[in-house]
């Protein structure tokens, strides 16, 4: 694997004699320690040494603790004292940081919203450190995607192996780089079908194995290539990006045509497709987050409030729709406001439904956001001004403010999984609307969407899958995080039905219908889809378990081939709201790891990492809630699934990669995988 | 040998700060931290504790005052409080503060004043006791440092 130390040699006397041994064997060449592409470490030859660090804490006697600590550790310490200094700092430098450690409590931001901002629009590591060692924080910790979670008072061993978290988001970046480079070496193990998530995870295996086997002949042979310069995606890039997935169509949106769509120089393919991954993470995860107040947090550090507020009224709301039942009953102005409800953003109030949707690509575009639920909160809020049509301008971002998204994503964040995957139980029943949601080429998804939330009673039964508690209304409030922990619907009929709800979030504008309709109506649904598109991917899904795993599927598909589908849905699966990776789950895989889950973050999105992505929060979201499963996932959190994901992820990888060479229009194949992304956000909070 | 006597004498006013519980492990944690490049690194995290802690006994105290009293911004003032004081290992200090904490969260106000008054006091007892043991360190010299049983 490459472990992104290049070849270096440990000469670290600090580092743990082990560690070194294995960097040196491990690294490839893949991160050239110079510094290069990835924004290693400053001094990647003797990696972990030089690992730059951000501190972040008010109290002044701990921070000049770490940092001494720290650079006994060997590495480049910074310190910030303030979390918008902090931020500040990470924006203005935007490869210049490895990892981040912040504190909880903070008199000017709450730590886990700069977890999420980091997650978003870095998508760097982010390890949470505080006195409070109850588990609910330490929870909270691992839904917002924080790598790691320390408890105070910090111990010099404890610092030493933080690391191992750089790597870790490495690895997973390069793992997305991977696909293309041996997709002809994919193993056939996978079967196109998702349902099955012992195959998940045995696909993923094998894709990891493989994958291993390939990380160093791949990266010595083309480490160029391997190691792509981050790619920074920013509001305007990100915009762009959202604009062309909404054109497309978040069922439709693959890689290759976003990539055409946005005709941005030096951007691959790879690099839109971890964009296109984390976003449609975020966007599930922006649906699947119902926590009334969750929004508070904000992307940006936005108005929670208004979020925390809306999004309770949402989840009224919506569960008064889901319950209903009816398809597309849901006057697309309730919906909007609903969604815009969920947003907290009150502006939004008055768009149709469709125009939410529109919104999530602003939200992407705004910042990197790369949690998806962000993205998802932003999209909804930025109704404001996009058309109501789904095809929102290209990279334009409707309004949205990073603060919107901020809040947005926060509250997504969490729930983000869960409500997407609430959604996606809806829609599933709505498979039928697939047909609609197909037609619908523009924001008029919301009457379909619409039916399609509607249905969201029916559609749990429909496919049978991991019946997602219907959540809806909790899904739907996007304010809230929903920890739809326990939804892992996996309708793999629903995928199709998911994936417009999971699109819209993302912001298709016209994908198929369906995922506008959500975002319209569902905007807030949306944020559920994205989360269960996850679980949409039936192969993912299952493996996942509730994290929807199936999104990854999509997204390593996509990685590794390049005719990917329907990115959109696919990430979703992966992040999980509570990623967190930041990570939080948080860096979006600079963008050019498809995995985008390098960046996250999480989010990390699972935080993180964003960067324009308007759209595709969901798939930030999946991206960075893979990676950040995989590393701190063993909480409670109900998926714990997020091991096996990392596993599979490789095996997904191969699995989507031969379904895409399969399968050329994935529309539905997607669809699964976004709709499993519910049931990876299924945390509970 | 008069240093001599200095250095076995701080070194025991050390032992006993571990052994009566004034300080713990974490003390270790700063002296470790310690080295050529920072010689004064222990006094310096110690002093910058106590100049910035003044400001949270401050705030508490005006927490205090007011009626009724606002126990989430009490426990909020003390949980921070608490990790300033557990991250240069004083002992008696966090545990005092988690007694308060756990007033708080009973919501009773006479046991929070009256653990409040715990924290006080074991908070000022150990400054003073460190100011006596970071003097008689700089008397001693540099040397000391080295010799210092660990």
């Amino acid at each position: 694997m490459n472990l992104g130390g290049g070849q270096v040699v440990n000469k670290q006397s600090m580092m743990p004699s082990s560690s070194s041994a294995s960097w040196k064997s491990t690294t490839g060449g893949g991160v050239s320690g110079g510094g290069g592409g990835g924004g290693d470490g400053g001094v990647p030859d003797q990696f972990p040494a030089g690992l730059r660090v951000l501190v972040v804490d008010d109290d002044p006697t701990c921070l000049k603790i770490l940092e001494k600590m720290l650079r006994n550790c060997n590495y480049e310490v910074t310190k910030c004292n303030r979390a918008e200094v902090a931020l500040s700092h990470l924006r203005e430098n935007k490869n210049g940081f490895d990892v981040v450690i912040s504190d909880v409590h903070m008199p000017d931001m709450d730590g886990f919203k700069l977890l999420e901002h980091i997650g978003i629009e870095m998508d760097l590591p982010v390890i949470m450190m505080s006195a409070d060692d109850s588990k609910s924080v330490v929870m909270k910790g691992v839904t917002h995607g924080a790598c790691d979670y320390l408890i105070k008072p910090v111990r010099i061993e404890a610092l030493r192996n933080i690391w191992q978290h750089v790597v870790r988001k490495r690895k997973h970046e390069w793992k997305e780089f991977e696909p293309s480079a041996s997709a002809d070496e994919q193993k056939p193990p996978e079967e196109p079908d998702y349902s099955s998530s012992a195959n998940e995870g045995h696909n993923w295996k094998n894709t990891k194995r493989r994958k291993d086997e390939d990380d160093e002949a791949d990266e010595r042979d083309d480490s160029s290539s391997l190691k792509k310069p981050r790619v920074v995606w920013s509001v305007e890039l990100h915009q762009q990006f959202v604009a062309a997935v909404n054109q497309l169509g978040i069922d439709k949106a693959v890689p290759k045509k976003i990539l055409e769509l946005m005709n941005v120089p030096g951007l691959t393919r790879e690099n839109v497709a971890s964009h296109l991954q984390k976003y449609r993470l975020y966007l599930r995860r922006l649906s699947g987050s119902q926590h009334p107040g969750g929004l508070s947090t904000g992307f940006m550090g936005s108005p929670e409030a208004g979020y925390g507020s809306i999004s309770s009224l949402n989840g009224l709301d919506l569960q008064a729709l889901a319950a209903s039942g009816q398809l597309g009953q849901l006057p697309p102005q309730s919906l909007a406001t609903l969604q815009a409800a969920a947003l907290g953003r009150s502006n939004n109030s008055k768009s149709p439904i469709s125009v939410p949707v529109i919104d999530q690509r602003n939200i992407f575009s705004f910042e990197n956001p790369k949690r998806y639920t962000e993205v998802q909160s932003q999209h909804l809020t930025n109704n404001n001004n996009t058309n109501k049509q789904m095809n929102l301008l290209p990279g334009i971002p409707t309004n949205m403010e990073p603060k919107q998204f901020v809040s947005l994503h926060q509250s997504g964040q969490h729930s983000f999984g869960s409500m997407n995957n609430q959604v996606l139980i809806q829609m599933g029943g709505q498979n039928q609307n697939q047909n609609q949601n197909q037609s619908q080429s523009h924001g008029h998804g919301h009457g379909q969407g619409q039916g399609q939330g509607q249905s969201i009673p029916n559609a749990i039964p429909h496919h049978g899958m991991r019946q997602q508690p219907v959540l809806s209304s909790e899904m739907l409030t996007r304010g809230g995080v929903v920890d739809l922990a326990t939804t892992t619907v996996y309708n793999p009929v629903v995928s199709q039905a998911s994936s417009l709800v999971d699109f819209s979030m993302n912001h298709k504008t016209d994908s198929s219908g369906n995922s506008y309709p959500l975002g319209g109506s569902l905007g807030i649904s949306n944020i559920t889809s994205s989360s269960s598109t996850l679980q949409g991917d039936g192969s993912l899904d299952s493996k996942v378990s509730r994290r929807g795993i199936v999104p990854s599927y999509d997204i390593f598909n996509d990685l590794n081939q390049n005719g990917y589908r329907d990115w959109g849905l696919q990430d979703v699966g992966l992040t999980f709201d509570q990623s967190p990776p930041v990570l939080l789950q948080h860096s979006r895989s600079s963008g050019q790891e498809m995995g985008g889950q390098n960046r996250n973050l999480t989010t990390t999105g699972t935080h993180r990492n964003g960067s324009n992505i308007g759209q595709p929060r969901n798939t930030y979201v999946g991206e960075n809630s893979l990676r950040v499963k995989a590393e701190s996932f063993n909480d409670g959190s109900s998926h714990n699934n997020l091991y096996p994901e990392q596993y599979g992820q490789d095996d997904l990888l191969a699995a989507i990669l031969k379904q895409q060479q399969q399968q050329e229009s994935v529309g539905q194949p997607e669809n699964e995988f976004g709709f499993d992304g519910y049931a990876l956000d299924n945390l509970p909070v | 040998m008069d240093r001599c006597h200095m250095l076995r004498d701080i070194a025991n006013t050390r032992k006993s700060f571990f052994d009566q519980g004034y300080l713990d492990e974490q003390f270790i944690q700063l002296e470790e931290l310690q080295d050529n490049s920072n010689p004064n690194f222990v006094e310096e995290v110690v002093t910058l504790f106590y100049r910035d802690s003044a400001r949270f006994l401050y705030n508490l105290d005006q927490a205090l005052e007011k009626r009724p009293l606002d126990f989430n911004k009490l426990d909020s003032l003390m949980h921070q409080f608490k990790g300033s004081s557990s991250s240069i290992g004083a002992k008696k200090v966090k545990i005092e503060c988690t007694n308060f904490r756990a007033y708080c969260n009973a919501q009773n106000a006479e046991g929070c004043k009256r653990t409040y008054q715990h924290v006080k006091r074991e908070y000022t007892c150990l400054k003073k006791k460190l100011e006596a043991y970071f003097q008689d360190l700089r008397q001693v010299g540099p040397i000391e440092m080295a010799c210092r049983p660990r």
